[in-house]
């Protein structure tokens, strides 16, 4: 298959109803109203539907009125409802949306000879209309309504930009500098529901929900910064109808024509996939970043936990104290691989070297910066066991294991604080001593 | 809860709750007068009739325990809340006329930090009031945003994520926020909830400086050892004002007591009473 005339249209009709959804989408997720999106694009339905009857015609015009006296008054009824029927937000949206789009589907059928309405293409669209709309040479009517629609969300987007933060953000503070929070929350309900019926005749309400939400839960993961965001959101929705689209017409001859699917929906699940990779792969919060955080947190543990043992092993031999069974443990661990890694570090850093020893074998031994970096470390950990047992009741063996954990953690101020706290102290609770500060810079 | 209709009787003193003579109630010199306000949730009343005055210039702490109605008081002083009956006045004039006299720091827990913003946005949006409705904030804004977070020492954070700060340097933002609106009269929302000593002493410092300028500002305060300490006036809440006034003259062993102690049954049975009856329950 080759791209022609018509795919280009299909991808530019996609990109401009799911990058309207998405500019809104943003303010939908920031103020913790995805829900409000899926019930508005499904109520706007019965407004459509009693548009179409009283003029009896698919005026633009009526269309629209319909379909924003149906949001509002979705977003007043879920008020109502949640306040006098005393339950929660979501529950009276579910309520007021469901119903409304179950009378809008009731209406279509009770009017099927009148209403040129299919309820088929209310769910999933009817983008490939545009296709062949585009091979006759005709611009289609709805592509000019999606344009429209398009440059008022854009034009609503950035010069109420700060009207929309603020309220999103504080609506406390909003009302309080004199910017009407629930004012706002209005303008949005409309520009959605206008959105809403823009879209419907090219991808349908399932799309215009899934684009609403996910390209704008997409982008705050990779961004804190609004603006980035809303550009973010935009990008993400058109990637998925180009992506969509080209999935469409290459990969059939691939994997066969069974493969080729409705390009909303494709639109929808390419929108998914680019979550997913966002989720994996967003800096700070992706999930490969945070195991990638931990690994190295881990990696650092091993290390200062080798040079712990080091060091505790040239201390007892200084003070000819028994061996402690921990550093025991010291010829067992560095046979693994990530010990063998944290030894090689180690080295490379130049706080470990290598003793031969006469009979060929091999000895670990802390170089004089890596013995002050062990000192600091076995410090901090006496000093927390000593703290601990000034400050609680636990008993003397219950002491080594929070140490051991703490000592990675804690930063040489709160060290400072704890000297502070036991200035008399020079022995740990097990009667070792406690290094004194050093000179390391 | 409130005197309706007109008294018939030759007493001419009597003063009716038409809204022409409401003015009469306040003084046009108190930053903030509360005149009769009931504020109610559901129907069911948990502040009463209250009547307060704040004299200008003060730091005045509101004091009561939990469910005493502080918050309630000053959101519904701002109108964030409805009002079952009374008035409040700012300098005389509705609030609606006032907004920009007033400045608000909210509790920290009713924003979402994870919004994406950076500190100097969060204090930049402090004076969207006074910006161009169209056009995005200017340098001098901005500008006055980093000079309010340098005087609560977080210039060094200003360009970091909200959510990235700690519980106290959050709520220095919201200090800095406040103080760039300029306001004469600033409602707090218990500032110092879970902060850290540093934050503590900067907040402390930040209200004398307000005071210094002579601002009004009225801090719903939970800790009562500090009390003294911090507030020249002191405002006892539970349910209804049970003493206002100086600090050194209200807050006494006797009126926390009061405020703390014993409960007020019969508030708390009336209030139930009139939801259940307003519902139609049993």
């Amino acid at each position: 298959m080759t791209w022609t005339l018509g795919d280009t249209y299909v991808v530019i009709i996609g990109a401009m109803s799911a990058s309207a959804c998405a500019l809104l989408g943003n303010y939908l997720v920031l103020r913790k109203m995805s829900l409000m999106g899926d019930a508005i694009s499904h109520a706007v339905l019965p407004g459509l539907v009693a548009a179409f009857l009283i003029t009896n015609s698919r005026g633009v015009g009526a269309m629209f009125v319909g379909a924003v006296i149906v949001g509002l008054i979705t977003a007043v009824f879920t008020q109502a409802i949640s306040k006098f029927g005393r339950v929660e937000e979501g529950a009276a949206m579910g309520v007021v949306f469901t119903i409304l789009f179950a009378g809008g589907l009731i209406m279509i059928r009770q009017q099927a000879d009148h209403v040129d309405l299919d309820p088929q293409c209310v769910l999933f669209g009817n983008i490939e209309t545009f296709y062949s709309d585009a091979l006759i040479g005709t611009i289609p009517q709805a592509g000019v309504n999606l344009a429209v629609v398009l440059l008022l969300d854009a034009l609503f987007v950035m010069l109420l930009y700060k009207q929309l933060k603020i309220t999103t953000f504080d609506p406390g503070l909003a009302t309080s500098v004199g910017i009407r929070a629930d004012i706002m929350h209005y303008a949005l309900m409309i520009m959605v529901a206008l959105t809403a019926v823009a879209s419907f005749e090219a991808v349908g309400s399932i799309l215009v929900i899934a684009m609403l939400i996910v390209p704008a839960v997409a982008a705050h993961l990779l961004t804190d910064r609004l603006p980035v965001m809303i550009l973010l959101s935009v990008t993400i929705a058109c990637i998925a109808a180009l992506a969509a689209r080209v999935y469409n017409v290459y990969a059939p001859g691939v994997f066969g024509s069974g493969i080729q699917a409705d390009t909303s929906a494709v639109m929808a699940v390419a929108t998914g996939i680019l979550l997913v990779g966002a989720i994996i792969l967003a800096p700070e919060r992706g999930l490969l970043s945070q195991a990638l955080q931990r690994i190295r947190l881990a990696l650092r543990i091993v290390q200062e936990d080798i040079l712990g043992l080091l060091y505790r092993q040239s201390e007892s031999r200084r003070t000819g104290s028994p061996t402690s069974e921990a550093e025991a443990l010291l010829g067992n661990a560095v046979r693994g691989l990530v010990a063998r890694w944290a030894v090689y570090r180690l080295r490379a850093r130049r706080l470990v070297k290598v003793d031969h020893t006469g009979s060929g074998q091999v000895a670990l031994a802390l170089t004089d910066k890596g013995e002050a970096r062990a000192a600091r470390l076995v410090r901090s950990h006496r000093l927390w066991e000593s703290y601990l047992a000034q400050h609680s009741d636990l008993p003397l063996d219950h002491l080594h294991m929070p140490a051991e954990r703490v000592e990675h953690y804690i930063s040489p101020e709160m060290v400072d604080r704890i000297r502070e706290d036991l200035p008399e102290v020079d022995l740990d609770p097990h009667g070792r001593e406690i290094p004194p500060p050093d000179a390391e810079s | 809860m409130s005197t309706t209709g007109t008294k018939t009787s030759g007493d001419t003193n009597t003063v009716t709750d038409a809204a022409g003579s409401l003015s009469t109630h306040h003084d046009p010199r108190a930053p903030v007068s509360i005149h009769d306000m009931t504020v109610a949730y559901h129907r069911k009343p948990v502040l009463w009739d209250i009547d307060y005055a704040a004299t200008e210039g003060r730091l005045v702490g509101i004091v009561g325990p939990n469910g005493a109605g502080k918050s309630t008081l000053i959101k519904a002083s701002l109108d964030l809340i409805p009002k079952a009956s009374g008035s409040v006045r700012i300098y005389g004039k509705p609030y609606k006329k006032q907004r920009k006299l007033v400045g608000y720091v909210p509790q920290r827990e009713s924003i979402d930090w994870d919004f994406p913003a950076s500190a100097v946005d969060v204090v930049t949006m402090g004076l969207y009031g006074r910006m161009s409705w169209w056009l995005p904030p200017r340098k001098h804004h901005k500008e006055q945003a980093l000079h309010a977070l340098e005087q609560v020492g977080m210039a060094d954070l200003a360009h970091r994520q909200i959510s990235k700060l700690s519980g106290g340097q959050q709520q220095r933002v919201f200090l800095a926020r406040a103080l760039v609106q300029d306001a004469s009269i600033y409602f707090m929302d218990e500032p110092f909830a879970g902060v850290d000593a540093a934050t503590e002493s900067a907040i402390v410092a930040l209200l004398n400086e307000l005071k210094a300028r002579g601002k009004t500002v009225l801090v719903v305060h939970h800790d009562l050892q500090t009390v003294r300490e911090y507030f020249d006036d002191v405002l006892l809440l539970n349910m209804r004002v049970v003493a206002c006034g100086p600090t050194k003259d209200v807050f006494t062993h006797e009126n926390l007591q009061k405020t703390y102690g014993g409960k007020l049954t019969l508030l708390v049975e009336a209030a139930e009473a009139i939801a259940r009856s307003v519902r139609g329950g049993p």
